[in-house]
């Protein structure tokens, strides 16, 4: 069907199926990929364009329902320059990944063309049908009010770059919809992978003919078409198949890959396909995998048990008789999904006797390797290219698409594409870990610590990602950032038939704050002191020993972050008091929650390396393989190698994540990036200083001047000039691993080099009658070292608090049930509370400019401050989250029951 | 291929659907369903039919056309009797589904959670079927059967939704409770319709949904509303009798208790709503 419509103002002709969405007629056909596609279903508004002025889901809209009509879309904003709302965006910080940016854009352009000068509830109305996952919303809710108003850009001057809020380097290309995403550079002529997968969470299965099949197209994979069909995150755990052979352990597991063109591989149904399923009893949660009859999810893992191990400090077992107050509990909590807006895809080719992949990932190198023991290369065949990242927070450290398409772009010679729908992401993809923490934690009168007791133990799903890595970190973690002197702490983790438990943003340490944040308050509520400075008593402080035996000599900020807190939390005491003096079915509370989070890996080496160079024709360049995933590293990398250098930030190009062209700088985990990474590019900047330094003679604080190709070097009244041209490519190189030490069998040791500190304060209105929470306010302290960007710095810590009201109150993965935006539910615009950050600069020595992490630190203490200020309120103490409304409804009345 | 037909008769419409065809107006229920796979069924798209759209006074009262959509609700110039569907209205999904979604494709999906049911119970409103043989009209409480069942029958297009003018003074409001504030699929809801003279409640029209395959209204609370006045204690005449016709189920959403617990309270809030 012919369909002429106008699209962004001028004529369009399109032909096709009348009912091809109109996402992907802009996608596919008209080259328009700014427009981005989240869940294909209306649930996240990724894909909002406008249609005759009126914010639509293009993935909603038929093509045959669009002729004569006007269509809007992102790429219609800038003319030239970009548009004000545009800069707004980007002044503000509201764009991080990109991948939602086009859709919220669209969606408030419908709002600013009726409303040019929105207030807040105007904003969240017009813009609640586009989910974000990173930003926590509150900088695109000020960028849209904002849009009219002049907009002024940071920039910072030559040596002024670290702690400057510059906006992100890349941001242009994520508020015009240039940004080029896992699904958005896929070549015309590739061929397209679909994945049947398992609906039973454990099955024996056989093939039966799929000669049928291999007819309709190009070619169907199966497990004996993979070379080495095991991967994993540890060089000796390659536990998960590429596609399952003969017996499936979740469901989603993949089983069949369908090869062929587009049209081809949609058009074929899951029940077209010849599977014989002998569906098994299923090993579903904890108490079932540690049954003492319990099959075994992997023949050769005994017990079920994935890892176990913990810390050992003091004599915990007796010094709970000499405590005056005791406090115990045990803690749950579900699967959860990372919900990044984008999902998973990328596509691959062959070139020569290498494979190249052009994926959406958290972590190049890794990928590298895993590919080349897939497809038993040699690493230096395998070429990561990786995509812009639409969300990651540690779903995609995993291999996703990257092993298929590798595969059968090798074997087909042909490019070969896969992009997961939404509920195939959800389905196939690591979730956090189901985690059940039991709690003892005891004090002296005087209420200091004397003792804890937690074990924590894993649901670790069908195979062992990031499994052994929440293990152990959370033994480290569990007692929470406080000096006690006797510490026992157990992590342990089970295989059962859920999905595969992995890394996500904190791995396994939100969910053991969330108990040791409840016995701080239940130990401060039975001595009778404020919750606040019961805490801030205990806080672990520079010249503190750890329960791991590591003296912490500089930057352990977590009295200053509650010192910064209380001032608001006497407030908000004294509010929610008055308030609640009032009788009504609405009640407040106010709670406080802390963390701290060791940067990096546990334990283990984790270096980065990071180039700077200048080209022959001046052009500056930094080489970064730390990938950002809307964190904002390529930014954050670049003001610290500037600074290092002594050049602007503004002058450099950034070329980020390709194998073939930067060094290995890890994976974007575990907060490293601007602790680990950042060190080795201020290296770099260091090294690159150095050999200018030493051409021109000059002396350490020389100032330099680079125009074209002139390297301008001045030192006092000493002026001389270095032609690029002439004293050839330059690279200064930098590497940086962070210094630790192995634990013993008791835990003792470094496992890392430094820890973030954070402490979060929220204020909750409970609907006693609904028992709705509705968080009015987060006052987030956390200390940082030094902020590098601010701005970025605020945009992480806001977009950890979404992620952990969500934990909190309303994500939990149900497979085979929640598998979709809508029934499982991620805070939206409306859910978001006014949130302050308070940075704390308690610099650390190692770090560049002494700067630590913050990208999981943002998180953890959410939840446990909701939960705080929910008991505060109702005298329910959460034992089991998400704290659904009928979850709460019902421990309020057994409360009144009980009283 | 696929039959893909766009007519701008409705009698084409209705010649069409002699063969079997998924009816396509705003896409938002017929895409989710059909996510990451080729659409191969014969679809007849009836959003260029002009006589399914839009809203119109008639001498019984008001003429929702089927493809009205959420927005043009909100926006149409009504008297105080639609606040409640408005108020739905603006519930519906995010903007983008209110734009898109269609009145009678709320109904037709016949989700037991579907925004649009139980203010349009409240409303008494009837549906207007078009067939081979000519049209009839249903009782909305009739049209839908169970969980996404209809009595359409094949070859059968609903046209239109008819609220009935009230005899005199009306208002309506409805409440949701979700789990989140947008895009959000009620954990329960409540609308209600009074009709008012003297400041006493005539007749009054109840309905909850969510909380039973098909929303359902509430003949004992409409009958103990009755005479009543339109005060502060309008609240305290629920009762938890009153929500015999409801059958809740335990779902991810909500157990089935705690709906009953919070039907109670959202229809005591819905109440004392309108003496405020």
């Amino acid at each position: 069907m012919k369909v002429a419509f106008t699209l962004n103002g001028a004529t369009a002709a399109w032909d096709g199926l009348p009912t091809t969405r109109l996402a992907a007629a802009l996608r596919d056909d008209l080259g328009l990929t700014g427009t981005k596609v989240g869940c294909d279903a209306g649930d996240c508004g990724a894909c909002t364009v406008r249609l005759d002025g009126k914010q639509v889901c293009a993935c909603l809209v038929a093509m045959g329902q669009v002729g004569g009509r006007a269509v809007e879309t992102v790429e219609a904003l800038a003319n030239g320059s970009l548009d004000n709302l545009q800069k707004s965006f980007l002044a503000h910080g509201a764009a991080q990944c990109g991948i939602c940016t086009p859709g919220m854009l669209m969606a408030a352009r419908d709002l600013l063309s009726a409303t040019p000068k929105p207030n807040r509830t105007e904003v969240e109305d017009a813009l609640g049908g586009v989910l974000c996952r990173c930003t926590g919303y509150s900088k695109i809710v000020d960028a849209v009010m904002a849009a009219t108003a002049p907009v002024e850009f940071v920039t910072a001057k030559s040596g002024a770059a670290v702690g400057a809020r510059i906006p992100r380097l890349d941001g242009q290309a994520k508020v015009t919809g240039r940004d080029v995403f896992g699904a958005d550079g896929i070549p015309v002529d590739a061929l397209w992978i679909r994945v049947v997968r398992s609906p039973h969470a454990s099955a024996r299965f056989t093939l039966g003919d799929l000669s049928a099949l291999r007819r309709r197209l190009v070619i169907v994979l199966t497990a004996k078409d993979v070379p080495f069909n095991g991967y994993g995150i540890y060089p000796d755990v390659k536990d998960q198949p590429v596609l399952a052979d003969g017996i499936v352990r979740y469901r989603g597991e993949a089983v069949v890959a369908l090869i062929g063109d587009r049209q081809t591989v949609l058009s074929i149904r899951d029940s077209e396909v010849p599977i014989a399923w002998t569906p098994l009893p299923p090993l579903l949660g904890i108490d079932a995998a540690t049954a003492p009859d319990a099959p075994l999810v992997q023949a050769d893992k005994p017990r079920n048990l994935l890892l176990d191990g913990g810390v050992r400090y003091g004599d915990a077992t007796s010094a709970f008789a000499k405590c005056a107050a005791v406090a115990e509990g045990t803690f749950e909590t579900a699967f959860v999904e990372h919900a990044y807006v984008e999902p998973e895809a990328g596509w691959a080719r062959r070139v020569g006797d290498r494979i190249e992949i052009y994926a959406t990932t958290q972590t190049p190198y890794m990928d590298r390797d895993e590919i080349a023991s897939v497809m038993r290369l040699k690493p230096d065949a395998v070429r990561i290219v990786p995509t812009a990242c639409g969300g990651g927070f540690g779903g995609k450290l995993d291999l996703s698409v990257q092993p298929l398409i590798a595969i059968a772009a090798w074997k087909l010679r042909r490019p070969v594409a896969l992009v997961y729908t939404r509920p195939e992401s959800m389905a196939a993809s690591t979730k956090r870990h189901p985690a059940r923490v039991k709690a003892k934690f005891g004090c002296d009168a005087g209420g200091k610590l004397v003792a804890c007791d937690v074990t924590a133990t894993f649901d670790t799903g069908a195979y062992a990602s990031w499994g052994p890595t929440v293990a152990n970190r959370v033994p480290v973690h569990a007692m929470g950032p406080y000096a006690m002197p006797n510490v026992r702490t157990w992590g342990e983790a089970f295989f059962t038939n859920g999905p595969p438990a992995g890394a996500f943003r904190g791995f396994g340490v939100p969910q053991a704050a969330i108990a040791h944040e409840a016995m701080m308050d239940e130990l401060a509520d039975k001595l009778g002191i404020d919750r606040l400075e019961f805490r801030h008593r205990n806080a672990l402080r520079a010249g503190d020993t750890t329960a791991c035996g590591q003296k912490l000599d500089h930057s352990a900020g977590l009295a200053q972050c509650l010192e910064a807190l209380r001032p608001h939390w006497k407030k908000a005491q004294e509010e929610v008091a008055a308030f609640n003096a009032k009788d009504g079915i609405k009640r407040r509370g106010v709670g406080v929650g802390c963390m701290w989070y060791g940067i990096g890996n546990t334990s283990m080496s984790n270096p980065s390396r990071m180039r700077v160079g200048i080209a022959a024709d001046g052009t500056l360049t930094l080489y970064s393989g730390a990938l950002d995933i809307g964190q904002g590293s390529n930014t954050i990398m670049t003001q610290i190698a500037a600074d290092a250098l002594g050049l602007p930030a503004a002058q450099f190009r950034l070329v980020t994540g390709d194998t073939d062209l930067t060094a290995d700088a890890g994976k974007t985990s575990a907060s490293r990036q601007t602790f680990v990474s950042g060190k080795a590019a201020e290296k770099a900047g260091l090294d690159l200083r150095q050999q200018i330094l030493r051409l021109a003679n000059a002396g350490a604080d020389a100032t330099l001047l680079l125009d074209g190709t002139v390297l301008t070097v001045r030192d006092g009244a000493e002026v001389r000039t270095l032609d690029t041209a002439k004293i050839g490519p330059l690279l200064g190189e930098g590497t940086f691993d962070p210094p630790t030490t192995p634990l013993d069998k008791d835990g003792q040791g470094i496992p890392y080099a430094t820890y973030a500190f954070a402490a979060q304060m929220a204020e909750v209105e409970v609907d006693i009658e609904f028992g709705t929470v509705k968080v009015l306010r987060i006052v987030a302290a956390h200390d940082v070292g030094k902020a590098i960007n601010p701005t970025l710095v605020e945009g992480q810590i806001e977009g950890g608090i979404a992620q952990g009201l969500g934990l909190a109150l309303m994500e939990e993965y149900l497979p085979g049930r929640t598998e979709n935006l809508h029934d499982y539910l991620i805070p939206t615009i409306g859910d978001m509370p006014r949130i302050e950050c308070i940075l704390i600069e308690d610099r650390e020595p190692l770090g560049p400019s002494g700067a630590k992490g913050i990208g999981e630190p943002a998180l953890v203490p959410t939840a446990p401050a909701i939960l705080g200020a929910v008991h505060q309120a109702t005298g329910v103490r959460a034992r089991r989250v998400p704290l659904l409304p009928h979850r709460l409804r019902e421990a309020i009345v057994a409360l009144k029951g009980t009283t | 291929m696929a039959n893909y037909l766009r007519p701008h008769r409705l009698e084409e419409a209705i010649d069409a659907l002699a063969k079997p065809h998924v009816v396509l107006a705003g896409g938002t229920d017929f895409y989710p369903a059909r996510v990451g796979r080729t659409i191969d069924e014969d679809v007849l798209d009836i959003s260029g039919i002009g006589a399914l759209r839009g809203i119109a006074a008639t001498p019984q009262g008001w003429r929702l056309g089927a493809t009205t959509t959420w927005s043009e609700l909100v926006a149409a110039d009504l008297p105080p009797l639609f606040d409640g569907l408005k108020q739905a209205a603006r519930e519906v999904g995010g903007r983008q589904i209110q734009n898109a979604g269609t009145l009678a494709g709320n109904l037709c999906n016949a989700s037991p959670a579907a925004d649009g049911v139980p203010p349009l119970l409240a409303l008494d409103a009837e549906i207007e079927i078009a067939g081979p043989t000519g049209s009839r009209m249903v009782m909305l409480a009739d049209f839908i059967t169970g969980n996404r069942r209809t009595v359409l029958m094949p070859g059968e297009l609903v046209v239109a939704i008819h609220v009935p003018s009230p005899a005199m003074e009306a208002r309506s409001a409805f409440l949701k409770l979700g789990a989140r504030r947008y895009l959000v699929i009620s954990i329960v809801m409540a609308a209600a319709t009074l009709e008012i003279a003297e400041g006493r409640i005539v007749r009054a029209r109840v309905a909850v949904g969510a909380c039973s395959a098909v929303a359902q209204r509430l003949p004992a609370l409409e009958a103990a509303l009755a005479g009543v006045a339109l005060d502060a204690s309008l609240g305290t005449q629920i009762e938890a009798g009153h929500l015999i016709p409801l059958t809740p189920i335990d779902d991810v959403r909500g157990s089935a208790g705690y709906r009953t617990d919070v039907a109670l309270v959202l229809l005591r809030r819905l109440l004392q709503g309108f003496a405020a």
